[in-house]
């Protein structure tokens, strides 16, 4: 897809990939909405877009929480008209540190779904009806390798991103006719505030720094050889 | 409603009761299909809708979603937005003590208002009124202090969707945002793509119709007031994209026939429509009043909710269908139990629907 001139929706977009994809979105020509639970980072960072000569709107929601899906949709269309694309890359780890099935309240697991699986579902179901009857559009989830390998103590977001990514191929199949494509990408490990929240001994030398993967997801949204319904790792992608 | 209108249609004919609340079933709304050109009516239910049109059809939409436009100042001032002017501004109707359970011809006169005067909805959202309207002194022009992100999060903050007494609890945003809406340019839910499932939608384009869609400011249905209803609808603000404008012509090409899912969309595309039929992309307003004296140059056929003599979408539809024949189907749905309003049945006005079809 050309981005200049689309209408682009980033979830959690106050800091790390989210923040990256924002800005470079924006630096590409596209009409930037950032979404994240609080004001305070957010209005900085579309601040800092909009000094930059792009155009970014920052909308506090919280994509885990139903009420607030319509609202958000309906503010985003009527700041940057229809959406054209969907990055959800908003997510929870759940409580940190991260703990062994045996030690893994029902509750939290149920909040981590609601945050990684549900919210996107729902926002999507809000967005991409208009992507469908228009023809157009690209919904990209935002994985990670958690979603195929059994970590230990990764339990409640590793069942909440292989459930994203099978979401992923399930609207790519549904609307494979509707000119609407969907993607779940695996960023890989990354240099970011929810890595250190998570493994917060892992040397910050060896993860890959979230400016450069977001490049690889600009270049992999240009690119449209790769299929709807791809599962892609973005560091080890390739434009063929 | 004009009110007199609507009490002597009451008086020698069965009322139409209203949906109360959003149906939770799929597919289970009726269609009520009326057929000028048989002058038949029957009874389909609304999963049957895309074996009704024939292949080149293109059925139209409207893909705006509904802002909730009611505001509340305080117990006795309520505003409900109607429309949004080219400078930002908006107009607005101002409603007295109650809420949405009162009917809204026993509202209370609202407090005198006048150009200057400061409405403060919430901590982020307040609004200068700019202008009355010298007939109506509860028609206002008002500007948001709050512009861009802020303005549109305070107004989803406080605002909720515009709802009438027959409605039995709060409805949320949700309830009123058609499946494939995108921009809230809507006041009221444009309520005829309501029962539009994407299975319907699918199913239509496999069976060689078409889908277009426009945008289409739709306000409010109804303010309590006969004068102030007689201005209804006021001026709506349309687009028409071009994928719309191509889908259209190709079907009055190929002989297929236009078809309006709601009054809005009628507006839009009567209202924009040369006199020839064509229809340009663009956009533009519209104050268009439909009614029998009315010749339709694009729109063929639509399909919209029950309405009942007396009202502004029947005089609409009696420029599809002659009166007779839409007074029979009305009162044949009123006596068979079929539900009007936003969440009620629907209904197909289309000439050669019929055609072949059993019919009652």
């Amino acid at each position: 897809m050309d981005l200049t001139g689309k209408s682009a929706l980033v979830t959690g977009a106050s800091r790390g990939l989210g923040r990256a994809l924002a800005e470079q979105l924006a630096a590409a020509g596209a009409r930037v909405v950032l979404v994240a639970r609080t004001q305070g980072e957010l209005s900085g960072v579309a601040q800092a877009i909009r000094e930059g000569g792009g155009e970014a709107h920052a909308l506090a929601y919280d994509v885990s929480r139903k009420e607030d899906v319509y609202p958000l949709a309906g503010a985003a269309a009527a700041l940057v008209g229809p959406i054209d694309l969907l990055i959800h890359n908003a997510s929870s780890l759940g409580p940190t540190p991260l703990r062994l099935l045996l030690d893994t309240e029902c509750e939290d697991l149920s909040q981590v779904l609601e945050t990684n699986v549900v919210g996107p579902f729902r926002l999507s179901r809000a967005l991409a009806g208009s992507m469908a009857l228009r023809r157009t559009g690209t919904i990209v989830h935002i994985s990670s390798d958690a979603s195929v390998n059994a970590y230990e103590r990764w339990g409640a977001y590793s069942v909440s991103k292989a459930a994203l990514d099978h979401l992923s191929r399930l609207w790519a199949a549904e609307l494979a006719e509707r000119g609407v494509r969907v993607l779940a990408v695996d960023p890989g490990e990354m240099n970011t505030v929810m890595h250190r929240q998570a493994l917060p001994d892992a040397d910050p030398t060896a993860l890959a720094n979230p400016e450069h993967v977001a490049a690889r997801i600009l270049e992999l949204l240009r690119d449209e050889r790769v299929p709807s319904g791809s599962r892609v790792e973005a560091q080890s992608w390739r434009a063929a | 409603m004009n009110t007199a209108e609507a009490q002597a249609f009451s008086a020698g004919h069965t009322p139409i009761l209203p949906a109360r609340a959003p149906q939770l079933g799929f597919h289970s709304e009726r269609l009520l299909v009326i057929d000028p050109l048989t002058r038949r009516f029957g009874d389909y239910s609304i999963a049957e809708l895309p074996r009704l049109l024939e292949p080149g059809d293109a059925l139209v939409v409207n893909d705006a979603a509904t802002l909730p436009a009611s505001l509340r100042v305080d117990r006795e001032l309520e505003l409900r937005l109607v429309s949004r002017e080219s400078d930002g501004s908006f107009r607005a109707v101002a409603f007295g003590a109650g809420d949405f359970r009162q009917p809204t011809e026993t509202r209370g006169a609202p407090r005198p208002l006048g150009v200057g005067n400061t409405l403060t909805f919430g901590p982020e959202l307040t609004a200068t009124i700019v202008d009355v309207d010298a007939a109506e002194p509860r028609l206002l022009r008002i500007r948001f202090l709050a512009t861009d992100a802020a303005l549109w999060q305070a107004l989803y903050r406080y605002g909720r969707p515009i709802q009438y007494a027959y409605a039995n609890q709060p409805l949320q945003l949700w309830d009123v945002q058609n499946r494939y809406a995108a921009r809230p340019w809507a006041f009221e839910l444009p309520s005829a793509g309501r029962p539009l499932t994407f299975e319907l939608l699918f199913q239509l384009e496999r069976r060689g119709a078409s889908l277009a869609h426009v945008t289409h400011a739709a306000s409010i249905s109804s303010t309590g007031s006969d004068s102030l209803d007689r201005r209804l609808p006021l001026a709506e603000r349309y687009e028409i994209g071009e994928q719309a404008a191509r889908v259209i012509a190709r079907a009055r090409a190929e002989g297929g026939r236009v078809i309006a899912a709601g009054t809005s969309v009628v507006r839009a595309l009567e209202g924009r429509a040369a006199a020839d039929g064509t229809v340009r992309a663009g956009s533009g307003e519209t104050e268009l009043r439909l009614s029998q004296r009315y010749s339709p140059r694009v729109v063929d056929g639509l399909l919209t909710g029950l309405h009942e003599p007396g009202t502004s979408h029947f005089d609409l539809l009696e420029a599809f269908a002659p009166r007779p024949l839409l007074l029979r189907a009305v009162e044949h749905a009123a006596r068979t139990g079929y539900l009007q309003h936003e969440f009620g049945d629907s209904c197909l006005v289309l000439a050669g629907a019929l055609l072949e079809r059993l019919a009652v």
